[in-house]
């Protein structure tokens, strides 16, 4: 057990060293680097002086030099003022370490947003809580609503129960989050006048009934459905097995066999697919978060991207990448733990 | 300002009226397929099952307003008359008493002629880039899953690779006008487009290789299209006009393939390692036969059930991939009338207007249900034989 997750780590350190490396190569190609230059001067600057902007912070030297910096394996040198020889930092809003030495994500240094004007960290730690926090009202909606749902259609297969709940998870399963969003949207905050269309004031008021509910049912809808057709699968598998028989003909009433029996061997593949549900997840952050203008993860990201922020951009897709990994190895070591028939090697 | 409109009823009795060449295509369809259900295969046996039915006359339905589309729209999708800005559905023009059957949005344009013509976008790109990530996925699966060992390694590590990147931020940093400034997507084009000659060009060459009289015709073929598709797709030459791209599209289909290739070799490679144990397996190894043509002739024919329903899906998946990029604003230019593009633009002006918002949500929805459905019947009937 403990070869195989250190083996695992370190195919997830190669898998973002390699990701990384793809993501900073993209991000240093020559339009973007010039877009930066002019989001820093400004409109009407010649290619002359974008260009020494360029050489005077170090953009123009070697690919693999600066991936070491950014990382913090090659030493950083200081940026000298040619004028008064002093160290002097690429952006004004960002303090930079006046003397050469390593400052880079291996040491916690994740660099300069130049969209927001902070330091990366002073952005990024409250765009997660933000997320923690709606990501938990997610779970604690679409995790029992689907268990549940998929438990009831899988445990009488073919029934009008089952049936009904199966055209309803395939529906859900055709509406994404940018639809169902606006059809909430529509429904409940336009025609009722229930709810907020808006979690904008959620980032500096706090969280309310009236303000999160959208954002929150929005991104559980789609996950709901798959993850309760997942359920209902395994369910109706399981209901399917000898020991089910048993327990059934040694006069146990139907209640029964379902909870103490059936149950905790039907939740095992849908523990393992909410899991590996955070991949997309991350998209349906994405859209939920700048549709309701929620200040979290997502928002962040589509703000790095559109604005070609690159520190920022680099944190989030490190930031995504780990989290993407590091929830496959809990659902393969939690898959193994739940079934007793299965040894990891 | 005040409209004259038609009614609720008037606007329902219109849209039906406008569709009329898709419902005389579907009427055809229906009426043949019905006829001759006992002769058509899998394809046939849908017709046997309601699911099946509802999600083929979903997916044919938004077919055929693709290839009808001018025929059905009364307007062009970026036509404007000023006069019926946000007009309600129904409204009529009062200069020349056209109907805005589902209104107008905030550009005056047309919600229903946009929805029309926004079906091209997305019945074009969807299917030929999930055909294109299937082929990619499968040429890279079948080794894989065959010969397990070393190459297995690598390639499902890259495929991990790819499938740990969250979509939105793979399109982010993919599809940009700064990648489209550079050659990579069209360098990708031509990595991806080498997968279908190659597998077409093995696929004749090991069943064929003792009869040439018959091989050199299909190979002649192949390289012929794959040629052909070089110049329209890569190049931006097609000598006969036909394939065209424009950057932006180029740019779109290529992220799109390369976000779900992945997918499909995972599925591939599981279904070959599956296969390779049967004993039709063995009997062509006893044979002699050599891996390639086992891969191909034996295994890939065995595996198609599977490939068909994930390939449904999948189709369903990359048309909510266009959208979320159309909602995003990436690639798509902000007045292209498709639907993702269609849905941003409305739900940012829902306090004010929910009409426009409508149309674009629901034809969306009904098309990745159609095919949600139709995947769902499939794997019944598989599970049927």
């Amino acid at each position: 057990m403990a070869g195989f997750i250190i083996r695992r780590l370190g195919t997830m350190a190669l898998a973002m060293l390699c990701l990384s490396l793809a993501v900073f190569y993209l991000v240093d190609l020559e339009p973007n680097l010039k877009r930066l230059a002019i989001s820093q001067l400004n409109m009407r600057s010649s290619t002359e002086e974008l260009e020494s902007w360029l050489q005077r912070n170090g953009y123009r030297q070697n690919f693999f030099v600066r991936y070491g910096q950014w990382l913090g394996v090659i030493p950083e040198q200081p940026r000298l003022d040619p004028a008064t020889g002093k160290a002097m930092p690429r952006f004004s809003f960002c303090p930079e370490g006046g003397q050469a030495g390593y400052s880079g994500v291996l040491q916690g240094d994740f660099g300069c947003s130049t969209k927001f004007k902070v330091p990366v960290i002073r952005k990024l730690v409250p765009a997660l809580k933000a997320t923690g926090i709606l990501m938990f009202w997610v779970m604690a909606v679409m995790v029992p609503a689907s268990l549940f749902l998929g438990v009831l259609a899988g445990m009488r297969e073919g029934s009008r129960t089952d049936r009904t709940l199966s055209a309803a998870s395939i529906t859900t399963a055709a509406t994404p989050e940018y639809i169902s969003g606006v059809l909430f949207t529509v429904v409940f905050a336009s025609w009722l006048g229930w709810l907020n269309g808006s979690a904008a004031s959620a980032t500096n008021q706090g969280i309310s009934f009236y303000n999160f509910t959208l954002p929150v049912i929005t991104m559980a809808l789609y996950g709901t459905g798959y993850i309760a057709r997942m359920t209902r699968a395994s369910m109706a598998e399981v209901m399917t097995q000898q020991y089910i028989r048993t327990a059934r003909l040694k006069g146990l009433s139907f209640g029964a066999v379902v909870v103490r029996h059936a149950l905790r061997n039907a939740l095992i593949t849908p523990f393992t697919v909410i899991m590996l549900q955070f991949p997309w997840l991350l998209t349906g952050v994405a859209v939920v978060e700048v549709m309701f203008r929620y200040q979290g993860f997502g928002f962040t990201l589509v703000e790095a991207a559109a604005n070609n922020d690159i520190d920022l951009l680099l944190a989030c897709s490190l930031i995504s990448v780990f989290v993407v990994l590091s929830t496959q190895l809990v659902s393969d070591l939690g898959y193994a733990l739940l079934n007793p028939r299965i040894r990891v090697q | 300002m005040q409209y004259e409109t038609i009614g609720a009823f008037g606007i329902l009795i219109g849209i039906v009226v406008r569709f009329w060449p898709v419902w005389i295509a579907l009427a055809i369809v229906v009426t043949f397929s019905l006829t001759f259900r006992k002769r058509l295969g899998l394809y046939g046996q849908l017709y046997g099952n309601r699911a099946g039915i509802a999600g083929l006359i979903l997916c044919l339905f938004w077919l055929f307003t693709a290839v009808f589309a001018s025929m059905i729209a009364p307007f062009e999708p970026l036509q404007q008359i000023a006069i019926m800005k946000d007009a309600p559905p129904g409204a009529l023009d009062p200069d020349t008493g056209a109907v805005f059957l589902l209104g107008g949005d905030r550009l005056a344009r047309d919600v229903f002629s946009r929805m029309v013509f926004g079906s091209q976008i997305v019945l074009v790109i969807a299917p030929a880039a999930t055909l294109f990530a299937l082929i990619v996925g499968t040429m890279l699966g079948l080794p894989a899953g065959y010969h397990g060992g070393r190459i297995d390694n690598i390639l499902s590590f890259l495929a991990n690779l790819v499938l740990a990147f969250p979509v939105i931020l793979l399109f982010y940093l993919l599809v940009t006008p700064g990648v489209r400034e550079t050659s990579i997507p069209q360098w990708l084009a031509g990595f991806f487009l080498i997968f279908p000659v190659i597998f077409f060009c093995t696929l004749f060459w090991t069943r064929y290789s003792s009869r040439p009289g018959l091989l050199a015709p299909l190979l002649v073929i192949t390289f012929l299209l794959g040629g052909w598709l070089y110049a329209g797709l890569v190049f931006r030459a097609d000598p006969l006009g036909l394939i065209s791209l424009a950057p932006n599209e180029l740019n779109i289909f290529v992220a799109v393939v390369f976000a779900s290739s992945p997918g499909v070799f995972r599925i591939v490679r599981g279904l070959t390692m599956e296969i390779r144990t049967r004993d039709y397996v063995a009997a062509a190894q006893t044979r002699g036969e050599r891996p390639w043509y086992i891969m191909l002739w034996e295994i890939l024919p065995n595996a198609r059930g599977p490939l068909i329903v994930d390939a449904c899906l999948r189709v369903g998946y990359t048309t909510i991939l266009l959208g979320t990029l159309g909602y995003f604003g990436l690639g798509l230019t902000p007045e292209s009338p498709d639907w993702g593009t269609a849905i941003k633009e409305s739900s940012r002006l829902l306090r004010a207007h929910v009409h426009p918002a409508l149309p674009p949500v629901v034809a969306l929805m009904s098309f990745v249900l159609g095919l949600n459905l139709l995947a769902d019947a499939l794997r019944e009937q598989a599970l049927k034989d």
